[in-house]
């Protein structure tokens, strides 16, 4: 798929993949060879009929590939930009044997941006069922909620989802950037959820506002909680609170949401950094890191404890970081942050490490080399070591019960949680997953709702 | 999009701005703030509620001009709308029947300082309200202070009005005479709550503070707010705004409170340059 020029797109914050032209797109379809055993179908967690939309792409029918893309994901212009496929539906396609599986998420993404540009496909309503006259509430307007909203909106129940944030999509409008998910291609998929019927309020914090046992009080039949992951990490270790030490979600969020790249046309600020040092080995450390150097950082690191193959980040992502010209320094993890006297950070003092046996997360686990310590001069750090679920919702939710992590205990089929009338799903229930994982539970939960609903 | 139902000018640079919020002033309680992102351009920063009316459905937050936020709010008109405002968000202050508590109010925080009183005498406590402002006539709301507390002292920088001094010394003097003070609750500039905390550490008095800290959403989501206090890190937002001005590292506050200076004078500057601009546009097109 062709790419924005790495030397041009670390200078803008213009998408990098720019999509299949048709010819490319058919060329690509044609290569499946429509196999009976559709094991991609099953590797897809929203379970979309893979061969079925390639093969309409094939006969040029992309309206039908829109429809039975649709049928199954409410976004597929997200999905087919930020799905791990290569995990997924790719991974057990029958040609991957053979060399290279079918670009099942590009194809997805051909047909999601065909859509937008020949006019979209309103939720008609003839596709929904008959009003049931239930009412539900999905608190979170992420990959979760957005997908159980558009869900039970087409089996005719009311959808109001309650939003904290000024704009709709969640991690999709705050966490990933313009360059990787523009946000015309989110705002589309939340107007397609809209178009369904599905009322958006946004700045209204549940929890605060109102909580869960109010609404369910106030005329709701069920909830969905599909609050996210949103609560960030530390590292716990000295100087951390100095000028120019960014969570992730901080620093992402100034940057995609609050466009800060933009400032000062936008009024919120951000720190450049002349030397920028992003901590975390994930997607969103590759974000993190390739927003810095788009704002004009002159020189990114990576700082990740263990090595390469351990990194959880997608490999195309570590890919396009590395052709941007950030600079991995692996097997290295800080120690304490330095500062000045004015409170800002001026350098990061780290340890070397070294790779012993597998913890238990399978990854050999990272042990600290001794006198190892170095020094590394940064004037901007974005710590990216994970997220937990806001307690805010759980907290104020009296009934819900709470695993150790934070997360909400659910039902994995259904995402029945221990209150009665409420259901969750996606990051907080999870921990910090995937969009597409978020999306199947957002699914599962509907499809619970409302036979739950109808009985 | 949130309804201005009044701006007026209450002090030089400090405006009352009361706005339509049914659901906000429903749940509104004192000691919480509200976060305002005033149009599509704008920063989201928080507000101390400083009044509401859950009949009327209406919120009164009490605005410092000294960013860009702060201009462009002082700068609509009764009629205008904001386009985001999220809230009541923060917890509330902690309030019980303690005795007798000092509710010490400077700058923009005479006015988050109300509901608070207002609360604490309605528990049964002897409230005495203490303000502060550099010279007479920055001093605002005695009236309504007066209706909420047993004493109100004004205290002015010039000793153009009451004290001359700042809120911290008539508390000072008051402990130091031996008077009984059960709790005290500060609302004002960092400076300010970190001077009021000092004097009353040496006489053990609890005294809760509200932190300033900068902010991004307000939920908990970013970390930006984040203080360290009691040698703990908290996030003001969520576990917060008030915390044990004891407890408090003022200094790591102060800090963080001027990460981005150069960049609100540069956004400031960017502002007025289009302010300017535009209604020269406005007349050619007429």
């Amino acid at each position: 798929m062709p790419r924005q020029d790495p030397k041009v797109r670390g200078k803008n914050f213009k998408e990098v993949a720019l999509g299949y032209t048709d010819e490319m797109a058919v060329r690509e379809a044609n290569r499946c060879i429509q196999c009976p055993k559709r094991a991609c179908v099953e590797g897809c967690p929203v379970y979309i009929d893979i061969p079925a939309f390639i093969l309409a792409i094939r006969e040029g029918n992309i309206e039908e590939a829109v429809t039975i893309l649709k049928s199954k994901n409410a976004l597929p212009g997200i999905c087919g930009r930020v799905c791990p496929q290569e995990t997924q539906c790719e991974i057990v396609c029958s040609l991957a044997k053979k060399g290279a599986p079918i670009a099942i998420g590009r194809l997805e993404r051909y047909v999601a941006d065909w859509e937008l540009k020949h006019g979209s496909n309103p939720g008609s309503s003839s596709s929904l069922l008959p009003s049931s006259g239930k009412r539900v509430a999905v608190i979170g307007s992420g990959p979760a909620g957005l997908t159980c909203a558009a869900d039970l909106a087409k089996l005719g129940h009311e959808v109001t989802i309650f939003e904290a944030l000024h704009v709709a999509g969640g991690v999709l409008t705050y966490g990933i950037p313009e360059f990787r998910l523009p946000k015309n291609i989110v705002q589309n998929e939340v107007d397609y959820v809209k178009s369904l019927g599905v009322e958006i309020r946004l700045d209204s914090v549940i929890g605060k506002l109102a909580t869960v046992d109010e609404l369910l009080e106030g005329g709701y039949d069920a909830v969905f909680l599909g609050t996210g992951a949103g609560l960030p990490m530390f590292l716990g270790i000295l100087g951390e609170n100095l000028n120019g030490i960014y969570s992730a979600n901080e620093f992402l969020t100034r940057v995609n949401l609050m466009k800060a790249y933009l400032f000062p046309e936008y009024d919120t600020p951000i720190k450049v950094g002349r030397r920028v040092a992003v901590i975390g080995g994930g997607n969103v450390a590759m974000d993190a890191a390739r927003c810095a150097l788009r704002l004009g950082a002159e020189e990114v690191y990576i700082v990740y404890r263990r090595s390469r193959i351990e990194m959880p980040a997608r490999r195309e992502e570590v890919e396009n970081a590395e052709e941007e010209g950030i600079i991995f320094k692996l097997l290295t993890n800080p120690k304490q942050f330095i500062g000045n006297d004015q409170g800002w950070v001026t350098a990061m003092e780290c340890y070397e490490m070294e790779l012993g046996e597998p913890d238990a997360s399978g990854r050999r686990r990272p042990i600290i080399k001794p006198g190892s310590e170095f020094i590394i001069g940064v004037d901007v750090v974005v710590v990216a070591l994970g997220t937990t679920p806001n307690p805010l919702v759980p907290s104020t939710t009296k009934g819900l019960e709470i695993a150790k992590a934070g997360t909400v205990v659910a039902d994995e089929e259904t995402g029945k949680t221990t209150k009665d009338r409420v259901w969750a799903g996606g990051d907080v229930v999870t921990g910090a997953a995937t969009v597409i994982s978020a999306m199947g539970a957002g699914k599962r939960a509907a499809a619970s709702i409302d036979a739950f609903l109808r009985s | 999009m949130y309804k201005i139902l009044a701006n007026e000018p209450l002090v030089p640079n400090i405006h009352l701005i009361k706005i339509e919020a049914p659901a906000i002033a429903r749940k509104a309680l004192p000691g919480q703030f509200a976060v305002v992102r005033v149009d599509e351009f704008g920063e989201r920063i928080p507000l101390t509620l400083a009044d509401w009316d859950g009949e009327e459905g209406t919120i009164t937050v009490l605005i410092m001009q000294v960013g860009t936020s702060t201009q462009k709010l002082a700068a609509l008109n009764a009629g205008d709308h904001i386009l985001n405002l999220a809230g009541p968000l923060g917890l509330p202050s902690h309030l019980d029947k303690f005795g007798t508590v000092v509710c010490a109010g400077g700058c923009y925080g005479v006015g988050a300082i109300l509901p608070v009183a207002r609360a604490l005498k309605g528990l049964g406590n002897k409230v005495i309200c203490i303000i502060e402002a550099r010279i007479k006539n920055l001093l605002y709301w005695q009236e309504k202070l007066q209706q909420v507390s047993d004493e109100l002292i004004v205290t002015t920088g010039d000793g153009s009005s009451g004290y001359k001094g700042w809120a911290y010394d008539p508390l000072k003097e008051m402990l130091e005479k031996g008077g009984k003070i059960d709790r005290v609750f500060a609302h004002g500039c960092t400076f300010m709550m970190m001077l009021t905390s000092e004097a009353t550490k040496p006489f053990g008095v609890k005294t809760l503070v509200a932190l300033n800290s900068i902010m991004v959403d307000g939920t908990g989501m970013c970390g930006c707010c984040r203080v360290s206090v009691g040698g703990k890190t908290k996030f003001t937002c969520v576990d917060g705004p008030e915390f044990d001005g004891h407890e408090v590292d003022w200094e790591l506050l102060a800090a963080r409170r001027t990460i981005y200076l150069e960049e609100e004078i540069r956004s400031l500057t960017h502002w007025e340059c289009q302010r300017w601009y535009k209604p020269i546009v406005k007349v050619v097109e007429v």
